[in-house]
């Protein structure tokens, strides 16, 4: 029953078998919802604790912020999850965990990817102009407050694009933590592919993939139109509803090129937004 | 610390203390040996050929470069160096930002910071480094805002303001800090030349009611002119030749100070 012409005959029946599965499968997209967002969240925090140390002035701190990140980045996905679930158990006391598997696929979603993101956050701070940091230093504020209240806002506007992309990444990933029995929405389809052969049930998951990415984007959209907005950089959220529908870090006048051209113009010409999209 | 109880401001102390001064980028010595004083209340002005020190000059009191050799002191006080049993040691930073609070600077770009309003960018260091109620930082805000003109856009981002507007609040910025040193390099250069004219307005009115000392780098003769006690011509990283205003520009000595005097004016 696999093949074009199968997908096409027994489409009826398969649709049926979702709709008899829904309470499975909605399950499984809630656990890679929660995976994906628990996961993005401790990315986040990785992201900033690092990408902070990777710009200290202490050797030391720089040093192992490398190391971590390169360890992180270098090591798979795939082999970091087997070892949280199946190496770290087996450790001896007092080191060894059985850890939850949500926990599992969280840790090595976060750490992976957090690695990934503490490079983001780092090159973001440093592309904030030479500039502010003289005014900060030239008003006496501390470097710490420097940081919070100045820099990072508008490092922040900067490094969104890339985060978004690397939460989508990750959501992507999530895909395997079914291999340590968290049972998420690919382990549900692959449970559906039995029913309805591998054509119906992939297709199924990439449509359902596919779906989950697009809120992602919505909402990074969102918060990157407002944390440029926040830096004078392009219209309130409220004036620009539609380009919260855009594809992750495309920019609405065009390319990159386009956008800073723009916003050089914006600047020049001293006007608070630029109203609605073309 | 005794080299911290140092009177401020007392009539026999230089406001500002170049003391044998190196500044060196890499191979590239800008500053060598470099001695000279301001008085307080002083308003100094340095002209000189573009790449001659000046900037570096002013980035060296408000301790964005750091000193490659001899010591820079503030009323007495050590800046970034301070002489200890015959050793150079370094300052700490928190002290060195203790000195520094007393110092502000207005540079060519304004760098405003453009994640805060006008006000919020004004009220920012009073609130955390001097430590006023943000209504006391708001109403002395207010204030100065309404001096350089720009009260009515308090609310306004920078990005919304021309160059002119931002100059303006970035001095204010400056003086909400209480300097008693203001550092200001090129601050009209990045203008329009239709908008110089209100940026030199604003710091001609503080320049009369106020006592604070100035270190200036201007390439607009007539406001060196105006509000300068002093001015010194630097070429290659020394005074070459110092004076009253009306004396460097009418009738200066040096061969260079007229060179360069005859290809600005
Ligand atoms: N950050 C830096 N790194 C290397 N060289 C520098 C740096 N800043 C200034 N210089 C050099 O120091 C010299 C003096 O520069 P500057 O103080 O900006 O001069 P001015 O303000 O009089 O034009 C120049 O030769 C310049 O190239
Ligand atoms: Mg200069």
């Amino acid at each position: 029953m696999d093949g074009v012409i199968g997908f096409i005959q027994d489409l009826g029946p398969n649709l049926q078998l979702v709709l008899e599965r829904m309470p499975m499968i909605l399950d499984g997209v809630f656990i890679t919802l929660l995976a994906s967002v628990l996961g993005a969240a401790l990315a986040l925090f990785i992201a900033f604790a690092f990408g902070l140390a990777l710009l200290a002035k202490n050797v030391l701190v720089r040093g192992v912020a490398r190391v971590f990140v390169e360890f992180f980045r270098g090591t798979s996905l795939v082999v970091q999850l087997f070892w949280l679930a199946f190496v770290l158990p087996q450790l001896p006391y007092p080191l060894g965990f059985q850890l939850d598997p949500l926990l599992v696929g969280v840790l090595a979603l976060g750490l992976n990817y957090g690695a990934y993101a503490a490079e983001v956050v780092r090159g973001s701070i440093g592309s904030v102009p030479t500039g502010q940091y003289e005014a900060i230093s030239a008003l006496s504020l501390s470097p710490a407050r420097g940081m919070f209240r100045i820099v990072i806002p508008q490092a922040w506007a900067l490094m969104l694009p890339s985060l978004s992309n690397l939460w989508i990444q990750l959501l992507k990933g999530s895909a395997i933590v079914g291999t340590v029995t968290l049972y998420d929405l690919f382990f549900q389809v692959e449970q559906l592919r039995d029913r309805t052969g591998t054509w119906f049930a992939y297709s199924f998951a990439l449509l359902a993939y596919y779906l989950i990415a697009w809120l992602i984007v919505i909402l990074m959209n969102g918060l990157e139109i407002r944390a440029k907005h926040q830096i004078g950089r392009g219209p309130a959220l409220k004036d620009s509803w539609r380009s919260l529908f855009r594809a992750p870090g495309s920019t609405p006048g065009g390319g990159r090129s386009a956008r800073v051209v723009r916003d050089r113009s914006v600047a020049k010409a001293g006007t608070a937004g630029e109203g609605g999209l073309a | 610390m005794p080299e911290n109880t140092a009177p401020t401001g007392t009539a026999d102390v230089p406001h500002i203390e170049f003391r044998d001064v190196v500044k060196k980028f890499g191979d590239n010595t800008v500053l060598d040996n470099l001695n000279f004083t301001v008085s307080k209340g002083e308003r100094v002005t340095l002209i000189g050929p573009s790449g001659s020190g000046k900037t570096t000059i002013l980035r060296l009191v408000m301790t964005l470069e750091e000193l490659s050799g001899g010591y820079i002191h503030i009323g007495g006080t050590p800046l970034q160096y301070q002489e200890q049993g015959g050793k150079r040691v370094r300052i700490s930073d928190k002290r060195r930002r203790r000195t520094t609070t007393g110092i502000g600077m207005v540079f060519q770009h304004f760098n405003l910071f453009p994640n805060m309003t006008v006000m919020e960018n004004i009220v920012e260091a009073p609130i955390n480094v001097m430590g006023l109620k943000k209504a006391e930082a708001e109403a002395k805000a207010e204030a100065l805002l309404d001096k350089v003109g720009m009260g009515w856009k308090k609310d306004a981002r920078p990005n919304e303001l021309s160059g002119g507007q931002q100059q303006r609040i970035a001095i204010a910025r400056a003086l909400a800090m209480d300097p008693e040193i203001l550092l200001l390099d090129e601050v009209t250069s990045a203008l329009d030349p239709e908008l110089v004219g209100e940026v030199l307005a604003v710091l001609k009115d503080i320049a009369a009611e106020t006592d604070i000392s100035m270190l200036i780098v201007t390439h607009e003769m007539q406001f060196a002119r105006d509000v300068s006690d002093r001015v010194m011509m630097f070429d290659q990283g020394s005074v070459i030749e110092e004076g009253l205003p009306d004396k460097i520009f009418s009738e200066p000595e040096n061969q260079r100070t007229q060179d360069f005097l005859r290809a600005v004016l």
